[in-house]
Formats: structure tokens, sequence, C-alpha cells
């Protein structure tokens, strides 16, 4: 019988077995594994522990897991926004299509499009050769590789969080912009812009945390050169191959540091996004802004 | 569809600078989706057809390709049903009722997304690895955990925890429980109340998030190459069969493999539109 304290009292059953097994489940599948980890990372000394994570070839990996993420997370974050915008405000044949397409990349087996994007963007690929001879690019097996791999995994985290931010943002403040004579580009710099802000954000950062932790994708376009072309998470595989358990842990906690942080980054952001959309702020403008009811149709 | 029409207001004027900057608009989108999204998945099929239907097909004449199939299968049909019945439990728990620490355990249900499949299979390397916490003691016991079959079904389950628990958490928040209370209170039992009243009302946002786990199952490859040690034939699922076919430059036999998992991609998509057009014209 759970205490009053903790939870409020309801007539529904099945609270202590649901919540139970949930934290159980995720207790013997989730943390304790995490934890194994931390507790291998504490054993190791701190000058073992510097040792591994600011060697050169780690310092050389994590500038390319960072700098990739962050330049392929930037890129979806301009060609994502046209995308989601082009889905929401515009009718055109296929749209339906298009919007089904976006989430290839979640359904689609990292290898897959790992060795596909290698053959495309190959020397001798149906892209890499017209790249190679238009602009002198060699995509595949150079650190640009690792980026085109990044865009295609970030792509959806981008226009799944604007579209929504979108489909909600007011019309009638556009239009009322437009009235008063604003052209398109501060229409959109002083009301589209601010509306789809805190999801374009936060679509960002979910692409950046999922492309620094990107493996499968990647390995295969980026040549895995050290100091150049190798990710971390590569090199942690590397490592574990070479039966250096201490150096593979130092290096996933770091990785998994990241992705605390990161984690903490995206809920800061949604609760920024919360507090601009919800909360007592100017509130004289605020009543007018209310949105009707969302299932209602429009002019209902 | 009903439901996205009164989005677009067709009957409005539309000056034709304005058009022109729609086109222009829409065309990037197309191009960079086409070059992003289209390009490799044509090569993968391009590539897996290159030398005819024959050989494509005998590819799969290979034990090792044979034996990956089984093992995915494997794989899935343990990880699916368990992350299912975790995640049906973890979205009651927290849909149904209010309780103190609530938003952090939606937080930590989520973790697995925001951690690196490499990583994945490195904490369960360093819980049941040779040199991990409980090495000694499965060794001692003749236990294989890591480079085994038992390894790369948790590194699986580890992967795609979240994915129902994910997509029934929000429904069956907006959904309320009105509905489950009146049927308790008209003296329905809690199972009766589950099967006759919830899951007709989560059915789609259930299959849809089963399907999901079940694309991710089978497709994962940095968390199950970590733990699998890739022996052929044996710890092998077929991601990681893509990979050897690929590294020993049997593009074809890589390619046909990869283009079923593609293929499996395209039916997750396509199930999942189905289910949001049926979300839409119930609610549309």
């Amino acid at each position: 019988m759970a205490a009053a304290w903790f939870r409020q009292p309801s007539i529904l059953p099945g609270f202590g077995l649901t919540l139970g097994f949930t934290t159980f489940f995720l207790s013997a599948l989730v943390l304790l594994p995490l934890a194994a980890l931390v507790f291998k990372t504490t054993s190791l000394t701190w000058s073992e522990f510097l040792d591994v994570v600011l060697d050169e070839r780690a310092l050389a990996s994590y500038r390319l897991s960072f700098g990739a993420a962050f330049i392929a997370a930037a890129v979806n974050a301009f060609f994502g926004f046209i995308v989601a915008w082009s889905l929401v405000r515009y009718d055109f044949p296929g749209r339906r299509l298009v919007d089904a397409l976006i989430d290839l990349p979640f359904a689609l087996p990292t290898a897959v499009s790992g060795i596909a994007l290698a053959t495309v963007f190959s020397p001798t690929g149906w892209l890499g050769v017209r790249l190679q001879q238009l602009f002198g690019v060699q995509v595949a097996y150079t650190w640009l590789g690792v980026v085109v791999a990044l865009i295609l995994i970030g792509l959806p985290f981008v226009v799944r969080s604007v579209q929504p931010a979108l489909v909600e943002a007011q019309r009638d403040l556009e239009e009322a912009a437009e009235t008063l004579g604003a052209g398109p580009f501060t229409v959109f710099r002083r009301i589209i812009l601010p509306a789809v802000l805190p999801a374009l954000v936060t679509g960002f950062t979910m692409a950046f945390a999922r492309g620094v932790g990107e493996y499968g994708s990647v390995v295969f376009i980026s040549g895995n050169l050290p100091l150049k072309t190798e990710i971390t998470p590569l090199l942690i595989v590397i490592k574990l191959e070479q039966f250096d358990y201490n150096g593979a842990a130092a290096l996933g906690f770091m990785m998994l540091l990241v992705s605390f942080l990161m984690l903490f980054a995206i809920n800061l952001v949604q609760s920024w996004s919360r507090r601009r959309h919800s909360g007592p702020v100017d509130s004289g403008r605020r009543v007018e802004r209310r949105r009707r009811p969302r299932n209602q149709k429009a002019g209902a | 569809m009903a439901g996205a029409a009164p989005r677009f207001e067709k009957r409005r004027y539309v000056p034709p600078g304005v058009r022109a900057g729609r086109l222009a608009l829409i065309s990037v989108a197309i191009g960079f989706l086409a070059l992003l999204l289209l390009a490799p998945l044509g090569a993968v099929l391009g590539q897996a057809f290159a030398e005819g239907w024959s050989v494509f097909l005998e590819s799969f004449d290979n034990p090792d390709t044979l034996a990956a199939i089984k093992l995915t299968l494997l794989t899935a049909a343990i990880v699916v049903p368990v992350n299912t019945l975790f995640g049906i439990a973890a979205a009651w728990a927290i849909a149904k009722f209010e309780f103190k620490g609530k938003s952090l355990l939606i937080t930590l249900i989520d973790l697995p997304f925001a951690i690196s499949p490499v990583i994945a299979g490195l904490v369960f390397v360093m819980l049941f690895g040779a040199h991990g916490w409980w090495g000694q003691w499965l060794q001692d016991r003749d236990i294989q955990v890591i480079f085994a079959v038992p390894g790369i079904v948790l590194a699986t389950l580890f992967v795609t925890f979240p994915y129902v628990a994910r997509e029934l958490i929000p429904l069956m928040q907006q959904q309320g429980s009105e509905e489950e209370e009146a049927a308790i209170t008209l003296g329905a039992g809690a199972w009766t109340t589950f099967l006759r009243v919830t899951l007709p009302k989560i059915r789609w946002g259930l299959i849809y998030g089963v399907i999901l786990c079940n694309a991710r199952a089978m497709g994962e490859f940095g968390a199950v190459s970590v733990v699998s040690g890739h022996m052929r034939g044996l710890t092998t699922t077929l991601p990681l069969q893509v990979e050897i076919l690929y590294n020993e430059y049997l593009f074809v036999a890589a390619f046909a493999v990869a283009s079923v998992l593609a293929l499996l991609a395209i039916v997750t998509l396509v199930i999942k539109t189905l289910v949001e057009w049926r979300a839409d014209r119930r609610t549309g």
C-alpha cells in the first residue's frame, strides 16, 4: 500500500505492480549497467584517467565527433526548417509521402545507411564522382563524410521538433505584420523565428547529441584514420578490441557525461519554451493569444 | 486527410512573387531530401540487384547469412515482447497515477535514447565481460554473456528500451482515466478494465511503438557490434553480417542483405503512416 505522501489516491488498480515492474526493469537493465561503467572508471587513478582522455588520439576524436556533429546539426537546423516549413505551410503533390519519408533515418538500420552513403559518396560513386568533378571535393573517407552521415541521422530530430511548433504558430500575427507593412524577412525574423526558436534549438541539440554518439552510419564512410577521421565511439570500440578495458571505460565515461549534459540542456530549453508559451509573462497580450482547443475545426 | 485540410487556405490570393518563393522553398526541401534520403535508398537497391535477380537470391544461400537471419529473428522475438510489456506497465503507472519523482522516472526511461549505442554495448562488457563486475563469477560457472547471444539480447533490450513506453505515455496521459474509473466503479476487474477499456483506446499507438521497437531491435548495429565478438554463424545479426560482407568486398551480397533491412524500414514507415491516418480520421 503506497503511502499518501507518495501518491495521490486513485481507485484504479495496478499502481504497485506496474510501478514496481517499471523501476525494477529500469534499474536492472539501464541503471545497473551504467553504474558498472562509472564504477569501473572510478577504479582508475586520476593520472591513468587523464592519460586516456587527454591522449592526442582521443583529443583528435573529440574534435571530429563534436565538430562534425555541430556542423551537421547546423545544416539540419537550416534545411530541416525549410523542410518542416514546406510540409506544414504548403500543399504540394506527394506531401504525405515526403512527410512519411522524414522518419526513414529513424527506421533504417545505421549499418545500411552507412554502406549506402559510402557507396553514393565514394570517389567512384554516383554523387562522389560529380562532387569530385564539379568542386574537387572528396566526401567519403574524409571528415566531410562524417558530416554527411550525421546530417542524415539528425534530420528527423529537427523536422519533427519544428513541425508542431509551426502548426501551433499564430498565422494571424504574421498576417497582421504583413498588413502593417512588414516585408517577408521582417515577418520571419520578428514573428516566425521567435515562435519556433525553442523547438529549433531542441531539435538542434537532439541532432547534435545523437551525432556525437553515432557509430554505425559513420564508420563505413569515414575511413577511420587515427588522428584524422576517427570518431570517439570508434576509438572506444578499438580500445575494447585491444582488451584495453580501462581505456574504453574512461572514454565511455566521458561520452556518458556528455550525454547527461545534453539531456540537461534539452530539459533547460524545454522548460524555457514552456515558460515562454504559458506563464503570466506580459499577461495583457497572453489572453488574446489563447488558441482554440485542439480538435475543434476552423470556423466552428 | 481531412484533419490537415483547414491549414491550407487554398482560396487565398497568392501574388506571383510569393508563389515563386513557395516553389523555391519546396524545391530546396525536396532536393535536399532526395539527395540525403532517396539517393542512399536507391543505392542499396541498385547495388543489390546490380547483377540481376538470381545473383540477388544466391546471396541468401549462405549458411552464415541464414544463421544471422535466425539470430536476428530470435533476438527480436525476445526483446520486443519484453519491452512491450515494460512499455505498457510504465505507461500505466505514469499516465494513470500522480506520484512523487514521476518526471525523474520519465527522464530515466528516455536515457537510452541519449546514450551512444557503443556505450550501450560497453556497459554490458563492464558488467559481464571477463574483467567486468561479475566476469569472474560467470567464468567460474562457465556462463558466457559477452560474445554470446545473451549479451546481444541485453544490448538490444537496452537500446530499444524506451520505444513502446515513449509512444504510450503521452497518448495515455492525453486520454485521461475517466473511462477506466467508470469501469472499475461499475465493478469490472483490473484485467477486464485494461483489456476492454484501455487496450482498444491505445491500440494504434501500441502497434506503432511495437513496430518501431522491432525495427530498431532488428537493425541495431553499434551496441550489438560491441558485445557480439563477430563470430560468424554464431553471434552475427543481420546488420553485422552486412558489415562482414561489405568489408570482404562482397558488395552484391552485402547490399542484398541490406535491402532486406531497408525493406523492413519501409514497411515500418508505411505502418506508421497508416496508424497516423487512422488517428487523424478519428479526431479530425
